[in-house]
């Protein structure tokens, strides 16, 4: 895709955008301190590392993981992670038989409070009409081959409910601490387009994790 | 509502664009529009279900062509007409006069 260079003129787009702001703050329906703190929510704060945080309290105690299969909205709530997009949300578990993932063929749903805002593949036409029709082949595309004894189940989310994938915990991840399984956890794993990291590439995630907090 | 945006199953869309290490939002009226929409949508000017009816209205082969945001845009910009928040004029004539300002 291309994207206009950040020094171009205005497209028409941008100009309407500035136009609508413009008279909803002389108007004082806007406040613009607000919006730019409620961009910085959604720009910086809330992301994928929230659900990876959920997925990792799964992997280490099962009782909260019985609570996230049963009631997703009030378990992910107690790690106080909640808000719009995130009001009614279920949890669907891959297993060596299962494997889910998850689309919006109407539009862009997706749960905003433990994913964060989705990415533009998920928001694209040829993601959300192909995963319904090939997801198999949607999914080799995002490397991973699922055995044709699993089978593979695609969750179309709505404005009422939203999905999320706890993916199956990495093997070799035994020793692995509760933080240490969060940095493994990525995006696409709980789309059900990737999988999680493996241990040994953990500690450089956890690296990471550090150094963007910083 | 079974329109353009009813994309499950379709052929020839073509294929899956994954950008590695996508930023969260691409340009800086994207960032702003998604705040427009948090803010009014939270004022009370419209729910979600009509948020997304307002984009399932757009003109169908607009809908496919442009961007995300643009549709929220549009939405947004529907809405806030038809609820008497803001005139289809006073929008005009502000584009108009940053247009302007622009040149």
């Amino acid at each position: 895709m291309v994207h206009p260079r950040h020094n171009a003129p205005l497209s028409d787009t941008a100009l309407r955008v500035k136009a609508l702001e413009s008279l909803l703050v002389e108007k004082g329906l806007v406040d613009p301190q607000a919006l730019d703190a409620l961009i910085d929510t959604y720009e910086n704060k809330v992301g994928p590392h929230n659900g990876a945080r959920v997925v990792a309290r799964a992997w280490t105690d099962p009782a909260y993981k019985r609570r996230l299969l049963e009631d997703a909205t009030s378990a992910i709530a107690e790690l106080g992670y909640t808000g719009i997009q995130g009001e009614d949300m279920v949890v669907v578990e891959n297993t060596p038989e299962v494997h889910n993932m998850v689309v919006c063929t109407l539009c862009s749903c997706y749960p905003w409070p433990t994913l964060g805002l989705p990415p533009n593949w998920y928001k694209s036409a040829p993601y959300r009409s192909r995963a319904v029709i090939d997801p198999r082949g949607v999914l080799s595309e995002f490397g991973i081959a699922v055995p044709d004894t699993a089978e593979v189940r695609v969750w179309d989310s709505n404005a009422e409910l939203r999905y999320f994938v706890l993916p199956m915990r990495p093997e070799g991840t035994e020793e692995m601490n509760e933080n240490e399984l969060a940095g493994l956890v990525t995006r696409d794993s709980m789309i059900g387009t990737g999988l999680p990291k493996t241990g040994a590439a953990g500690a450089s995630a956890k690296a990471d994790t550090q150094r963007r907090r910083k | 509502m079974n329109g353009a945006h009813d994309l499950g199953g379709m052929h020839g869309l073509g294929s899956i664009d994954a950008e590695p290490n996508e930023p969260v939002f691409h340009e800086e009226w994207e960032r702003r529009m998604f705040g427009l929409f948090i803010a009014t949508f939270a004022g009370g000017h419209f729910n979600v279900d009509e948020f997304r009816h307002a984009i399932e209205r757009m003109d169908p082969a607009h809908y496919l062509e442009s961007p995300y945001y643009e549709h929220w845009l549009h939405s947004c910009e529907t809405l806030l007409v038809e609820s008497g928040a803001i005139s289809r004029k006073e929008l005009d004539a502000r584009v108009a006069k940053l247009e302007k300002e622009a040149k």
